[in-house]
């Protein structure tokens, strides 16, 4: 196996031993984090640039990290502090961006399909980093690399994926991987956040937490997007918490003992997640961030070591 | 491992089992009377084939002298100086060094020295885990061309080739066998 493509846009047109190549390279650059000195020279002399329009910390430290861990130079972009600031048009940004010769733009939007308008426009490798409701592929990858490390396998797993899923596009990119890959996925949550026709992607759908959580092997818990709510979708975050909210109580009387809680982050702490579960003994939350950088850094590498890449940057 | 374009026919067989079986025991034995031992000793194979040969050096130490020589992995894909050159991307392949590598003498296994350009990532990779007291160099072959001033402390052959050839080394842990094979490329005909 090896990677052909220019770009990371979406979880959607990847092949399942795709997805595995980039989770494999991930789980062997995990070593990495582990030594006292965590640098490796692979990409030396390569630039990254995260070009950030949302805020964001998770992703953009992690991309960060893995860039400089593998010896490129990163450089930030973030639209506050930048001339989009002073109205400059993103495709602007971005041929400005790539005149000054960058290998991978790594990039996050409102809007979904910016990093794919990008990856038209500009020659160097794109990654798209979250891209309105769309996909978030690097989340989705290391959600799948850190249920692998803990399962052991992904195969016939059964995860189910509770909240806002309208708004998510973590949701979409986790579902997208998880059915090629052989997994069942069960989407949970109040019906004005469940998008009309996602049993079209492959997956159950249930409006009962309880019902939900039963005998799952994993369940992600997504985080209630406020700020992406322009319409009362939900009547209070009281009475979304008392549906919706996991807690030890709940746990206890249906999950299986062995189940695993992800989160993508941020929690919301007390709507989506009790601190006694986001703290507790099932999370997988922290994993979840280790191996971000450790997909990061593969991603990065497959998109900058490859020939397709080098031919763009030369060209 | 089959080549883009190119069809590689055995042109002759080097070692057989046997004499593969009395190569790494010799190894083995200039390793411990060299080093006076087996103290702070530790052997790093190479993927894959340089791995399989260090646990084997490790076993003939442990019947030799009855101590169990550690024995690490190191991938060097993060290490090479021909990224982004070769059509195909090599996979990156789990690190695993599990002792100190401060102050320990420490003996790279591969399968086969050629240009040398693997053995300087490796020392590479391996000086960014930690200072060893001493690195030293075992290879099953040794087919000449070096590229680089590098050189082997323990040979199991040395094998002139041309540099249009092949050496496969072949062991029963991943090819069912123990050999060692010249392959030249098929010469095509134009359809």
């Amino acid at each position: 196996m090896t990677w052909k493509r220019k770009d990371l846009l979406a979880i959607q047109p990847l092949e399942a031993a795709e997805i595995t190549h980039v989770i494999d390279t991930a789980g062997s650059m995990r070593e990495i984090g582990a030594r006292d000195i965590k640098k490796v020279p692979t990409l030396r002399g390569k630039t990254v640039v995260n070009l950030f329009y949302e805020p964001s910390t998770r992703t953009r430290t992690s991309f960060e990290i893995a860039g400089k861990w593998l010896s490129a130079d990163v450089i930030n972009f973030t639209a506050s502090s930048s001339s989009v600031g002073k109205g400059e048009s993103m495709l602007d940004t971005a041929r400005n961006i790539e005149a000054m010769r960058p290998d991978v733009v790594v990039v996050r939007h409102q809007s979904s399909g910016a990093a794919d308008l990008l990856a038209r426009t500009l020659r160097c490798g794109i990654v798209n980093a979250g891209d309105g409701a769309h996909e978030h592929p690097t989340q989705a990858l290391q959600d799948l690399l850190t249920i692998r490390e803990k399962k052991g396998h992904l195969e016939g797993l059964h995860v189910a994926i509770v909240g806002d899923i309208a708004h998510s596009r973590v949701a979409r990119s986790n579902i997208h991987g998880m059915r090629k890959l052989g997994m069942t996925v069960t989407v949970a949550g109040p019906p004005t956040l469940i998008p009309h026709g996602v049993q079209e992607l492959g997956v159950k759908v249930s409006h009962r937490l309880d019902d939900a959580i039963r005998d799952v092997d994993v369940i992600m818990m997504l985080r209630l997007q406020q700020e992406r709510m322009t319409a009362q979708l939900i009547p209070s975050l009281r009475e979304y918490s008392r549906y919706w909210g996991l807690t030890l109580d709940r746990l206890a009387s249906g999950a299986r003992p062995d189940v695993l809680i992800m989160h993508p982050g941020p929690v919301n702490r007390g709507v989506e997640l009790s601190p006694e579960v986001a703290d507790g003994p099932y999370s997988v939350i922290l994993d979840q961030v280790q191996n971000g950088v450790a997909v990061r850094m593969a991603v990065l590498f497959l998109l900058a070591g490859s020939k397709a890449a080098q031919g763009a940057a030369a060209a | 491992m089959p080549r883009e374009g190119h069809f590689f026919l055995i042109k002759a067989q080097v070692l057989d089992e046997a004499a593969l079986e009395r190569a790494l025991t010799r190894i083995a034995h200039e390793i411990v009377e060299k080093s006076g031992g087996t103290e702070g000793l530790a052997f790093v194979g190479l993927h894959t084939r340089g791995v399989t040969l260090a646990r084997r050096l490790a076993q003939r130490i442990a019947g030799i002298d009855g101590v169990t020589v550690p024995v690490g992995t190191l991938d060097i894909t993060l290490y090479r100086d021909d990224l982004g050159l070769k059509a195909d991307q090599p996979v990156v392949r789990s690190t695993d060094i599990p002792f100190a590598v401060k102050g320990t003498t420490i003996v790279l296994v591969d399968d086969v020295l050629f240009t040398g350009r693997t053995i300087r990532a490796a020392l590479d990779a391996l000086m960014d885990h930690g200072r060893p007291r001493m690195i030293q160099l075992a290879v099953l072959i040794d087919r000449g061309h070096r590229e680089l001033p590098i050189r082997p402390d323990y040979v199991g052959k040395n094998l002139p080739t041309s540099r249009r050839e092949r050496v496969a080394v072949l062991l029963r842990e991943h090819d069912g066998e123990d050999r060692v094979v010249i392959e030249q490329p098929e010469e095509v005909s134009a359809p």
